[in-house]
């Protein structure tokens, strides 16, 4: 779950990082009330999880009122790459001297934790790293270890920071690997990390990403709410519990498997078609879970064909014939549907879905023939 | 012959009370896996079908003689189970669990490697592993490999790598095993480690190589597969050449991030290693029978 800047801050206020004073707006008095609070200049900040808002216009700066009234009213509802803003984080003005970069995450392939620091911070760390590799600093740490605090200054020095900034430095990231090992975070990332005017060093910004598998023991994450989908498409699926990803094209999806649901994806895009969507109904393939599935690519406007690529394994053909006529009853269905079912007994599933075939439903023995089959029904592109 | 698993083989289940852990477990046995013990502290003295249940793992290793494990239970206690097998001293642990927290995951990757150096550990959040005609732990289907080899299937995703084995068998190619390593991102076993064993095991000739966009994994075994397999013929096919970045395909470790893990970068590199890289999972099969031909 990736957390709203205003949550990644008050996510790290909870590990005594220190972040500026701010306040959570969805309207424009709100804003104003936390601006007069505050005390002037403050910024106006769109909470939205996509880059490039500064650019769009949704961060302000605001001198009094007026300015925090007329920024808060633009952009409340301003529409940033598909996202519409709905809330709004007041904060004090920062009188910026330095702007650095830290973060933790797993690093996959050393199977480690990857701590990187870097003295060119507020630009994306990816083009730092491949203009300029030597200026991020890395330090890779054993779960077992943990991060020391000798390391940990000892990192530091390799970033060559501002001196002014060490000591701010090496206790906010002391507290960030907490906040990433104990808080049960996939990342925590601060851009800017920033050393002000004044001489304080604090967190500007805030991207965290929580290891939804850890939510179990983590109640205090249920403050931050669900994080409901732009996608009505996926407020259905997540309503219905299905592991759905909305996409653009006009073939609706459903695989059992991930690995077979992204490959139906590829072989519908080779053979001239586009998916409307991911869906991995799992590894049964049951009347409920069908028809729930139906249910969300049967909404989606776009979709023009249904593909339905199941391999029996364990669920035998017949069952999963079964649960595929038996999940399509009691749905009015807005497009044709191909099944391509093979595996464990698939002559004798294919055999009860030929049973039931309609104008829409058609049967087809291999994933090829049934992403040709659905892009043809659906017209191409 | 085979890697990991064998007619030698004997099993005990952490988890074979649970529902899942039942139906696995005794699916597991009727193809023929020698199931020996389950495990449950409160349980102990209690069969499941015939298979005595043990209050630990310690006990399954001296009074039953498991030397492997097939870990089915909640992602809570799974760590905790994992590490209870390698302290038993079972060589071989099967983890087919899913939704392990990264962070447990991590730290449970890196206790095994350091304390218990040689204890294989398969998934978490894998098929299992199956070796065709001998011994089948976790959820591979009982009826699509086919016994006697020379080809080895290793997949990060269960219904593409049962897939890729019916393909196989549907050509009349049989397999030696298959391994699941898994959808995480922290796996215990890598493609390389298959890879190994499988270029060091003489009834191998080819692997079918199943990937997935997300990681590191696929590039570093084209590394491998360019340098250290002399002997054997690697097919490979890698899903999600479609998928959008920076969203999670159903597998927690299925996500592009920033350009790291695409799955044009994957292929690239195994082309580039000498792998033939199939467009569909419907072409393994073929793939995997010219090469085999070009062989002898």
């Amino acid at each position: 779950m990736d957390l709203f800047e205003y949550q990644g801050k008050q996510y790290f206020a909870r590990f005594d990082i220190p972040v500026p004073n701010g306040g959570v707006a969805d309207t424009v008095d709100e804003a104003v009330a936390h601006a007069e609070h505050i005390g002037y200049p403050v910024v106006v900040k769109a909470q939205v999880q996509v880059g490039g808002r500064g650019k769009a216009g949704g961060i302000q700066l605001a001198n009094n009122a007026d300015e925090a009234r007329l920024h808060a009213g633009n952009i409340l509802g301003m529409d940033i790459k598909g996202h519409t803003v709905r809330r709004l984080w007041i904060e004090e003005a920062s009188q910026i001297q330095e702007e650095y970069y830290a973060s933790f995450t797993l690093d996959r392939s050393a199977k480690l934790y990857l701590g990187m620091l870097s003295a060119q911070g507020g630009v994306e760390i990816e083009q730092v790293a491949a203009e300029s590799p030597q200026a991020i600093a890395r330090i890779h740490i054993n779960p077992l270890d943990g991060l020391t605090e000798p390391a940990c200054r000892e990192w530091v020095a390799q970033a060559k920071l501002n001196p002014a900034a060490t000591a701010g430095t090496v206790s906010i990231l002391l507290k960030l690997y907490r906040a990433f090992e104990d808080g049960d975070a996939d990342l925590v990332e601060i851009n800017p990390l920033i050393l002000a005017q004044d001489g304080r060093v604090y967190a500007l910004d805030a991207k965290v990403t929580l290891d939804d598998a850890a939510a179990y023991r983590h109640e205090e994450w249920q403050s931050f709410g669900k994080i409901i989908s732009e996608d009505e498409r996926e407020r259905r699926a997540q309503e219905r519990g299905l592991q759905y990803v909305g996409l653009d094209g006009s073939i609706g999806i459903m695989a059992n498997g991930a690995g077979l649901a992204m490959s139906t994806l590829d072989v519908v895009n080779q053979v001239g078609g586009d998916a409307a969507n991911f869906l991995d109904i799992g590894g049964g393939s049951g009347a409920d879970v069908v028809r729930a599935a139906l249910e969300v690519i049967n909404s989606d406007p776009k979709v023009k064909a249904i593909f339905i690529n199941v391999f029996g394994g364990i669920t035998r053909g017949e069952e999963v014939a079964a649960g595929i006529i038996e999940g399509m009853q009691g749905v009015e269905l807005n497009s044709p549907v191909v099944v391509r079912l093979d595996g464990t007994n698939a002559e004798e599933g294919r055999a009860i879905l030929a049973a039931n075939a309609t104008n829409m439903l058609y049967v087809e023995p291999t994933m090829l023939d049934g992403a040709r089959k659905a892009v043809a029904l659906a017209g191409g592109r | 012959m085979a890697i990991w698993a064998d007619e030698t083989t004997k099993v005990v289940v952490q988890g074979l009370t649970g529902k899942q852990g039942r139906y696995y477990g005794l699916r597991n046995r009727a193809y023929g896996t020698d199931v020996v013990a389950g495990t449950n502290p409160k349980k102990a003295g209690e069969d499941v079908e015939g298979v005595p249940i043990y209050a630990t793992v310690k006990d399954a290793v001296e009074q039953a003689g498991a030397n492997a494990s097939f870990v089915i239970v909640p992602p809570a206690i799974a760590p905790a189970a994992i590490l209870e097998s390698a302290e038993a001293g079972i060589g071989l642990i099967v983890c087919v669990t899913e939704h392990i927290p990264m962070h447990e995951e991590a730290r449970t990757y890196n206790r095994l490697k350091r304390d218990f150096p040689n204890t294989r550990l398969i998934g978490p959040n894998c098929s299992g592993i199956i070796t065709a005609g001998k011994v089948n732990i976790g959820f591979t289907p009982n009826n699509v490999a086919k016994p006697g080899g020379p080809v080895g299937v290793v997949s990060r995703s269960g219904t593409l790598s049962y897939q890729a084995i019916y393909e196989l068998t549907q050509k009349g190619i049989g397999q030696t095993t298959g391994v699941g390593i898994g959808g995480d991102p922290v796996p215990g076993t890598s493609f390389i480690d298959c890879l190994q064993a499988f270029e060091a095991d003489p009834e191998t000739k080819g692997v079918l190589m199943i990937g997935e966009i997300g990681g590191s994994q696929e590039e570093e075994a084209a590394e491998f597969i360019k340098h250290e397999m002399k002997t054997t013929a690697v097919v490979a096919y890698i899903a999600g050449v479609t998928a959008p970045p920076g969203r999670r395909m159903g597998h927690a470790g299925a996500i592009v991030s920033g350009n790291v893990g695409t799955a044009q970068g994957k292929i690239e590199a195994l082309r580039d290693a000498g792998a033939s890289v199939a467009e569909n999972p419907t072409q393994l099969g073929d793939l995997m029978a010219e090469r085999l031909a070009k062989m002898i």
